[in-house]
């Protein structure tokens, strides 16, 4: 990627002081324009540079959005992490008697990153991404979306870029908000697929006597339309010997295997052709065939870091922090388009700077808030619309009177 | 074996025993939602709790053990044949079922306030609970079991055979099993939530965050209700206790029944009577035995004997007791410790310890019947010096002393970890387990046996008192052997 900044104390402190959202991260987080316990009994953890390293500081909690943005800008962390609503206000805890902070109430979330993607990777590796890589997170973006939807019957959900190499996922409808920690290790039961940082080149267990349960089936129809250009076009696995021997070895027929080993060995067939090939043998029997779709879930279906899912107390980034290696703020994605997403075109915050000054300079528009005049604006209507869907309507009401 | 009670087919020409004597209690299978209402003795309060008390402590302990669920399913029906049974109408034996139902009741509800009151207990007993209800749930008889899910609403949804004939691809795909077991099965609708281990392990079909669970995993749907009903009314019960707590007599029998069970062992171990073994115990056989049959703590009270030629009071105490139920008669004790204090002279030994020696077997003072303390005794803190070696030796010195104490036996170092693992999980009484079966392996102990039908060590003597006797014949024919 082009531009890699690291930005500076002084950037991070004007981002929080005019650019950052905290009204709807608070209306996000609170279901409602009035401070209830789901944000006053929720846990903020900050991390600030320090002359020794980074600091950590956990068990913070506001009263109000404004009491949030005044902490924020006071300690001017380099990023801030959203954690579950307590049984009582998270700074109270010293006070409180042992075992009384229990958390109670928490987002249903995921997180997927691209460096669980290395095995199946050739084009980057580590923390880089490119439009190579990329089409693996949107293709788990479309099948998570779909499947718990579909399957758990969830709506509110947010997807957020996670600044260099990743999305995450917040689920904040009520029936997932309660969900205990057992329940959540179900979930991630029921979604997790591939292991991972186990041996890529193990053989998937998903079938009940040769069948896809309907989830899986699902799964397949999304990611057969995407393995082609994903995995033989732009990663080009199948090309290299240690490739093709990898995709091999899920053939359950050895003679078949050993025939089109011998013959990739001294061609230098594509990806594309060697799949054809393999595709065309494969035909004739049903055991091979169902390996062959094994192997398209294998190399694309959602890798997802199981920990941070299962428990409740687990922290995550808050949407619109920004990365501190990249400088690129993390933006919502929407699902629809996340095909077009491209993370390379995701404002940073010293662009974002840059465009405030041009604007201050040129006259007018005063009645604007300052992030409306910065390409920060699709990404906070886009927040603002999901957080509408996120208030509850009858709770509101309830306050009105 | 203990599927006998569906396969009754014998039982089926006998008149069918009608159960409307049994209507407070006309199933074996109980949820526990109402409370008993009936008067009780302070004394059946306490037993049955016991009672129940050593097969939730058999089920934890096999958990700690990873013995799989047919073992775990086993050990657990022995153990509520022993204390706890329950026979169904059908049942060919001549029982009083009201009474044991009754029992089962009482049981339930007096653990319930003895375990109520930390979240710790809570979820073991949960667990324990739930995983009895298991067992006793697969091997009900059928009739039973239907008869209990027609007895409460479960809150689910039989789904219609239209909308079951709409989702048919997606239920047969989801299916585990085959095509005329799908055929025939119903399927029950309920929130996701309400099944989590069939959804973890994919095993249900999913739609719009309802899972449609076959007939043939409704018991999990059940199972997980058990659970969570008694996750609810514990709490419930938590903070209703404190009113309880004027009640002087019933507070220390929860106390000490909750006590138990937090080092992990049931109660008393009452079977420890010097009389069972037929042949007498000599003073100058105690160091032989002490070798072969003694757990770890008493190993140590000996060991330290000998080198110091004395033990202070609560080891002596400790010791001197466990000393007699192994069956030493107060004469050999005598002779015993007048040898073992070899640095004292007879007058003092006369004066100060022959007394002591007499009163702990009844024949001074109170003439009390004391008995030898138990493990929980052990574990509790601040009893002798070195208490149970298990808990209390850090995890330098317990490897090195076991190996020197046990070596002998057969514990060999590579043992050493998994015995230092269950430490670590703080089942010390399971470690003491373990220890025995790797040390009794050449009289034929498997692991997973224990000190018997799987049971674990609960009370040092009993832990020396099934070493005595597995050695024994084996000792009597290496005596036949060298005898002309
Ligand atoms: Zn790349």
């Amino acid at each position: 990627m082009t531009e890699v900044e690291s930005p500076s104390p002084e950037i991070m402190l004007t981002f929080y002081n005019r650019l950052y959202p905290f009204k709807s991260i608070f209306a996000w987080l609170n279901h409602s324009h009035k401070p209830g316990r789901l944000f006053t009994h929720r846990e903020f953890a900050f991390t600030i540079n320090t002359s020794g390293g980074e600091a950590y500081l956990r068990y913070n909690s506001f009263n109000a959005a404004d009491e949030l943005k005044k902490q924020v800008c006071t300690l001017n962390p380099t990023r801030f992490e959203i954690g579950p609503v307590y049984s009582a206000k998270p700074r109270d805890r010293k006070t409180l008697r042992p075992g009384a902070l229990q958390p109670e109430l928490r987002e249903l979330v995921f997180d997927i990153d691209m460096t669980d993607y290395d095995p199946v990777r050739t084009c980057c590796s580590d923390a880089d991404i490119c439009k190579k890589c990329w089409p693996f997170i949107s293709a788990a973006v479309k099948v998570l979306d779909r499947a718990i939807r579909e399957e758990f019957g969830y709506e509110k959900l947010l997807w957020v870029y996670s600044g260099r190499r990743g999305i995450h996922l917040w689920i904040s409808d009520k029936a997932a908000m309660e969900l205990t920690d057992i329940q959540r290790k179900a979930v991630v039961g029921w979604l997790g697929v591939v292991q991972v940082g186990k041996d890529s080149s193990k053989k998937l267990n998903v079938r009940n006597a040769g069948t896809l349960p309907p989830s899986l089936q699902a799964a397949l129809q999304e990611l057969r339309t995407v393995f082609p250009a994903l995995i033989l076009r732009n990663q080009k696995l199948f090309a290299s010997e240690e490739g093709y021997l990898d995709l091999l070895k899920c053939i359950p027929d050895s003679k078949m295997a050993d025939k089109l080993s011998s013959k990739w060995e001294d061609s230098r067939g594509t990806s594309e052709e060697r799949w054809e090939e393999l595709l065309g043998e494969a035909k004739k029997n049903q055991n091979v065939w169902n390996a062959i779709e094994d192997v398209i879930l294998m190399y694309t279906y959602p890798r997802l870091d199981a920990e941070v899912s299962k428990h409740r107390n687990h922290l995550l980034k808050a949407p619109f922090c920004v990365h501190p290696k990249t400088g690129r703020v993390c933006v919502p994605v929407d699902p629809h388009t996340v095909d077009s997403f491209d993370p390379s075109t995701v404002p940073t915050v010293g662009q974002l700077l840059r465009e405030l000054d041009e604007m201050g300079n040129s006259n007018g528009e005063e009645t604007k808030a300052d992030w409306e005049k910065t390409s920060l604006k699709p990404y906070i209507e886009l927040m603002n619309n999901h957080v509408r869907t996120v208030i509850d309507v009858k709770h509101e009401e309830d306050m009105t009177w | 074996m203990f599927k006998g009670g569906q396969t009754t087919s014998p039982d089926v020409s006998l008149p069918h025993v009608t159960n409307s004597h049994l209507l407070s209690y006309p199933n074996t299978l109980n949820f526990y939602e109402r409370p008993p209402l009936f008067d009780v003795t302070v004394e059946e309060f306490e037993t049955c709790a016991l009672d129940r008390l050593r097969i939730l402590a058999e089920i934890e302990s096999s958990l700690a053990r990873n013995r799989n669920w047919d073992e775990l399913s086993t050990v657990t029906k022995t153990q509520c044949d022993k204390y706890l049974p329950l026979n169904s109408h059908r049942s060919i034996r001549f029982t009083d079922l009201e009474a044991e139902r009754k029992k089962d009741h009482l049981s339930h509800f007096v653990l319930r306030l003895a375990f109520c009151r930390s979240e710790d207990l809570r979820r073991r007993f949960v667990k324990s609970e739930t995983l009895l209800f298991k067992v006793r749930y697969e091997i009900a008889l059928t009739e039973d079991r239907e008869a209990f899910l027609g007895s409460r609403d479960f809150n689910w949804t039989i789904v219609p055979s239209q909308e079951q004939t709409q989702l048919k691809e997606d239920l047969e795909r989801a299916f585990i099993g085959s095509k005329s077991e799908f055929e025939r099965t119903k399927y029950y609708k309920v929130k996701w939530t309400r099944v989590p281990d069939l959804v973890e392990k994919r095993k249900v079909f999913l739609k719009g965050g309802w899972a449609y669970v076959p007939t043939k995993e409704q018991s999990s749907i059940v199972f997980h209700e058990f659970e969570s009903h008694l996750e609810k009314t514990l709490e419930t019960t938590a903070r209703l206790l404190p009113r309880l707590d004027e009640d002087t007599r019933l507070l220390p029998i929860l106390n000490n029944i909750s006590q138990g069970f937090l080092a992990g062992v049931s109660s008393e171990w009452a079977g420890a009577s010097g009389s069972d073994n037929a042949d007498e115990i000599k003073a100058e056989m105690i160091d032989e035995i002490a070798r072969r049959s003694f757990p770890l703590c008493m190993r140590m009270h000996h060991e330290k004997l000998r080198k110091d030629k004395h033990l202070k009071h609560f080891g002596r105490l400790e010791y001197g007791l466990f000393l007699k139920v192994l069956g030493l008669s107060i004469e050999e004790a005598i002779v015993f410790w007048r040898k073992s204090f070899s640095r004292i002279e007879d007058d003092k030994f006369n004066k100060e310890y022959k007394y002591n020696i007499r009163h702990s077997y009844g024949l001074e003072g109170k003439r009390a019947n004391y008995p030898a303390r138990s493990c929980i005794q052990l574990l509790a803190p601040g009893s002798s010096e070195h208490g149970c070696p298990y808990r209390n030796f850090d995890e330098d010195n317990l490897p090195t002393t076991l190996i020197s104490v046990y070596g002998p036996q057969g514990l060999r170092s590579s043992d050493i970890r998994e015995v230092t693992d269950t430490v670590k999980g703080k089942h010390y009484h399971v470690a003491c387990t373990r220890v025995f079966e790797l040390t009794h392996a050449s009289c034929g102990v498997n692991k997973g046996d224990g000190i018997g039908g799987g049971e674990s060590v609960t009370h040092p003597n009993q832990y020396a008192a099934r070493s005595m006797e597995l050695r024994k014949p084996k000792e009597s024919k290496d005596a036949m052997q060298v005898d002309p």
